[in-house]
């Protein structure tokens, strides 16, 4: 199994039940408070310790001759290789990131051990199941993008509350207390930026003995006023949109009152700072209006200059840093209420800040049940049944659980089809660097590569390498492809490897002069490399948040260990009706017929109930790809 | 709603489930008693679920003594016989319980329920069985509709592969967004007794043969004052003519009910633990969803078999309540 958590500690529990006698279990994380409402096997004493230890020691309590081995560990360490994976006869994933699961996914394909996938978000959840060569590999479908929004909309016409969030959180919070040298585009000069002297100071900086609260003020008028104006003074930008307005501290907090700001902090330790406590505001739900918003955000950053000054200067926005989320709440709010966006309570602002999964105990015990049943046919090598089966909100054909047949494998995947990929990019100017971290690690998430081109190895990654390779290689990766010792042009074709995975593939290099820098920031474009289509808001890398997919078929855990991913219902439904399209076809020929020599149904296979009142048109989105699958 | 606020504590704790189903939604869970009768491992699995969700009280009735067998499929059970030497089902699945959230009260109640007075139901905001005879279930249902506030009643059953469960939720109205409006719903439910009832040629045409298999094996159990769930393959002849009988009086064609079926129901009569997960969490579910008024409830039956993997809702009710 790898991931203890939400659905981890069900399925432990249920496999331990079913008879299951020798499990391991690789988790790299510690028990949370807000684990514990659906984490069942951990208790509020054990926060703070290994997830994977304290399912193990809870399941053993009640079968107690079963033998369970846990490993605190990141399922990427290299100890984790073909070879371990080869020893066990299925594996289970209870994840809750692409990445782990694109990793395990390539693990499973190298050993050739069978993987049975699964995520849940709230009440949806799916379970599906990979065989090497027979079956899709998770990597088959296209997964979507992480969510990212235009540099502009964030910087200056936010239309949305999560835009709000954005700047408030990797703009604001990043350039006050985070790496000054972090590049950062928010407007931090108090002059016109089309007169910039170097004169101008950045008015982020806190000036010898200045006064906490007038600095508070100072970034306050700054970023909610004096931006804004600036803003306005471009008529073009807002000729079709809703003017915004400059927001000054004087006008909403007139001075005598901040100073009755805050009970003193009654000798509370650092950690436990918190803006509400000292402004007596008691409930995160409340949305506060523009006032409080604004003594929130003055109170918040006092604090943080006068309780945790060692941290300004390496803080990164954190969802359990009650402060930090008070201080980017606050901010995102007075900045909705300048461009008119609806205001968001302190609960709501987290979770989006946070990009917080909301989660349940029983959608992941179905789930794990659901699990276990394919596991054990997995065991009983049953070839003929295995399934995919979606767990909905609403029932589908009075169905809340529904199986689909798996797919036969995509023989474009490049993961296990091993079809060549084709990249366009300027091979005078793109470094190899870009290359690996763009392309090799973010796009094919190889962890650990080698790249060559012919017999040459341009570069790779690993233990035990010699001195002088090791030199060559840093070299190779500030220079242009070009320019490498075995030149990297046109009809180039590298040849990529993690040998962690034991994944390889090829790349067709095709010189390309100019890229679109809105559309095609990196200045590369891969493709075979199959990706779903994103929000059309998707152009830079300005995001809210790491990570993954959630949208069904190919769903993310928004469960579980971290709670990483948001999830957009309208995405799932919309994903889910190629997949009804689909059940239609299945027929029950392959399941065992339940009819016995008395029946009337002997010699006719039995066909899938369908309510004929019910039927509905349904249009799969990918109608090309879905025309081209087969099943089993 | 009353404006209690949640606690510090219970805010921390239930952050999660809060944004799925809401504050106001949280508040009225901590305030809703569940009464329990029949501790198996699906039930085990409902229970664990609901304190987890943090209800206001979990009340547990079984009095059989722990037995090997009880714990195959009930991880509430802790294999040690000094922990459950000589005590009831009911007492060691609530000390178990209670452990998985302090802020819920987990009790045992004592005796048989079917002598429990009508206003002993009183108490409670949903009662579910398992278990029980045809005639218990029958009772208790009928008990908790003699009074006038709404007691949600649930009956679930899992042999082997597969599992049934039953809601009666009365005369059920709730509200939900659709849209930027909120629309008012209604939905009518007939008790268990009146949808058994359902002359089987009036029953939509697809219906589920797990519903015609469980009806044979429960009628079964009845005739024969069998306990629940001790029909076993020996007993196959005498099922097998049953249904013959209840077929020919309902004009159903007995292919309806597969022979392969009802071998597999009384062969492997334990509970299979995946099937408890799943069916314990559907239950869950909806019990959650009546007591807070959030999403649409089941209506009435629900299904599912390990072997094909369907989980599905039958709508089992006569023309005043059909949907």
């Amino acid at each position: 199994m790898v991931g203890a958590g939400g659905i981890g500690c069900e399925l432990l529990k249920t496999l331990a039940l079913s008879g299951f006698q020798d499990i391991h279990i690789i988790d790299m994380d510690t028990i949370e408070v807000s684990n514990l409402n659906r984490q069942f096997l951990f208790r509020q004493s054990h926060v703070g310790q290994s997830k994977a230890k304290v399912a193990r020691d809870a399941v053993l309590r009640f079968r107690p001759n079963i033998s369970i081995t846990p490993y605190h560990a990141n399922v990427k360490e290299s100890r984790f290789n073909v070879d371990f994976f080869k020893e066990f006869d299925v594996v289970l994933n209870g994840l809750d990131n692409l990445d782990a699961r694109r990793h395990v996914n390539r693990l499973c394909l190298a050993a050739g051990i069978p993987l049975v996938e699964s995520g849940t978000t709230g009440f949806l959840g799916q379970v599906t199941v990979h065989l090497k060569g027979k079956t899709e590999c998770y990597e088959c479908q296209p997964k979507p993008a992480p969510k990212t929004y235009p540099v502009c909309t964030i910087t200056s016409t936010p239309s949305k509350f999560v835009h709000c969030i954005v700047w408030a959180k990797d703009l604001l919070f990043a350039k006050l207390f985070g790496d000054k040298n972090q590049e950062n585009d928010l407007n931090v000069h108090s002059s016109d930026t089309a007169n910039s002297s170097e004169h101008s100071e950045d008015v982020f900086e806190c000036r010898k003995d200045e006064d906490i609260e007038r600095y508070g003020r100072r970034i306050y008028d700054h970023v909610f006023g004096h931006n804004i104006e600036v803003a306005l003074s471009n008529e073009e930008t807002w000729k079709n949109r809703n003017k915004p307005r400059p927001i000054y501290s004087k006008d909403v907090l007139p001075e005598e009152q901040t100073k009755e700001n805050g009970n003193e902090e009654k000798g509370c330790a650092a950690d436990d700072v918190s803006a509400m406590v000292s402004l007596s505001l008691k409930n995160p739900q409340d949305i506060w209006s523009l006032v409080e918003n604004s003594r929130v955000f003055l109170e918040a950053l006092r604090l943080f200059f006068l309780k945790r000054e060692k941290d300004i200067g390496n803080l990164t926005f954190d969802k359990d840093d009650q402060l930090a989320v008070e201080f980017v709440t606050a901010a995102a709010n007075i900045r909705a209420s300048s461009f008119g966006i609806p205001l968001h309570s302190l609960f709501e602002a987290k979770g989006i800040a946070g990009n917080i999964v909301h989660a349940v105990a029983t959608t992941n015990a179905i789930i794990a049940g659901l699990i276990v049943i394919e596991a054990i046919k997995v065991l009983q090598k049953d070839n003929n049944n295995y399934r995919m089966t979606y767990c909905l909100e609403h029932p589908s054909r009075k169905l809340l659980l529904m199986p689909v047949e798996p797919y036969e494998p995509n023989r474009s995947c490049y993961v296990c089809s091993e079809t060549p990929l084709s990249l366009e990019v300027n091979t005078q100017r793109c470094k190899l660097r870009d290359f690996v971290e763009k392309i090799i690690k973010a796009k094919l998430g190889m962890n650990f590569p080698l790249i060559m081109q012919g017999a040459s190895i341009l570069y790779e990654v690993g233990e035990d390498l010699e001195e002088d390779m090791v030199v060559i290689y840093a070299a190779n990766l500030e220079k242009a492809l070009s320019e490498l010792p075995s030149p990297v042009t046109s009809g180039s074709v590298l040849t990529v490897e993690d040998l962690q995975q034991e994944f390889s593939c090829s790349i067709n290099i095709k010189h390309r002069e100019e890229f679109d820098e809105e559309k095609e920031p990196d200045g590369m474009l891969l493709s075979g490399w199959v990706e779903a289509p994103v929000d059309k808001d998707n152009n830079k890398p300005i995001g809210n948040d790491e990570s993954t997919s959630n949208a069904l078929p190919s769903m993310e855990t928004l469960e579980g260990d971290k709670d990483d991913e948001i999830q957009e219902t309208s995405e799932v439904v919309e994903a889910f009706a190629g997949k009804k399209r689909k059940l239609s076809e299945v027929s029950e020929v392959t399941a065992p017929d339940p009819s016995g020599p008395s029946s009337i149904n002997q010699n006719k296979p039995e066909k899938l109930d369908i309510d004929d009142e019910d039927d509905e048109l349904i249009i799969s989105d990918d109608w090309e790809s879905f025309t081209k699958k087969k099943k089993l | 709603m009353d404006g209690e606020e949640l606690t510090e504590q219970e805010t921390a704790l239930y952050d999660r489930q809060i944004r799925v189903w809401g504050a106001d939604a949280q508040r009225r869970l901590s305030k809703s008693h569940i009464l329990v009768c029949g501790m198996k491992g699906t039930v085990a699995e409902f229970c664990k679920n609901i304190v987890l969700a943090g209800v206001g009280s979990v009340t547990l009735v079984d009095d059989r003594i722990v037995a090997d067998e009880s714990l195959s499929a009930n991880f509430l059970i802790l294999p040690h016989e000094n922990h459950y030497n000589g005590k009831t089902l009911a007492e060691v699945c609530c000390d178990s319980l209670k452990e998985f959230n302090h802020m819920v009260h987990v009790a045992v109640e004592t005796g048989d329920i079917s002598t429990f007075g009508v206003e002993f139901f009183e108490k409670f905001d949903a009662v579910i069985i398992s278990c029980c005879s045809l005639g218990k279930k029958k009772l208790i249902n009928r008990k908790c509709r003699k009074l006038s506030k709404r007691v949600a009643f649930y009956t679930v059953e899992c042999r082997g592969s597969c599992g049934e469960m039953f809601v009666d939720l009365l005369d059920y109205k709730y509200s939900k967004k659709k849209l930027e409006e909120t629309i008012e719903c209604q939905i009518e439910y007939p008790s268990f007794e009146e949808a058994i009832s359902v002359p089987w040629r009036a029953l939509p045409r697809r219906v589920s043969k797990l519903y015609f298999a469980m009806r044979v094996i429960e009628q079964f159990e009845d005739v024969e004052g069998r306990n629940p769930g001790e029909t076993t393959i020996a007993d196959l002849p005498g099922v097998l003519k049953l249904r013959k009988e209840l077929c020919e009086t309902n004009s159903l064609d007995e292919s309806q009910i597969p022979d392969a079926l009802l071998e597999r129901l009384l062969t492997d009569t334990r509970e299979f633990p995946p099937v408890c997960a799943i069916i314990g969490g559907i239950l869950g579910q909806e019990v959650i969803k009546a007591i807070s008024g959030k999403g649409d409830p089941l209506k009435n039956f629900f299904f599912f078999d390990a072997m094909d993997g369907k989980g599905l809702i039958e709508d089992i009710s006569g023309p005043s309540t059909r949907s």
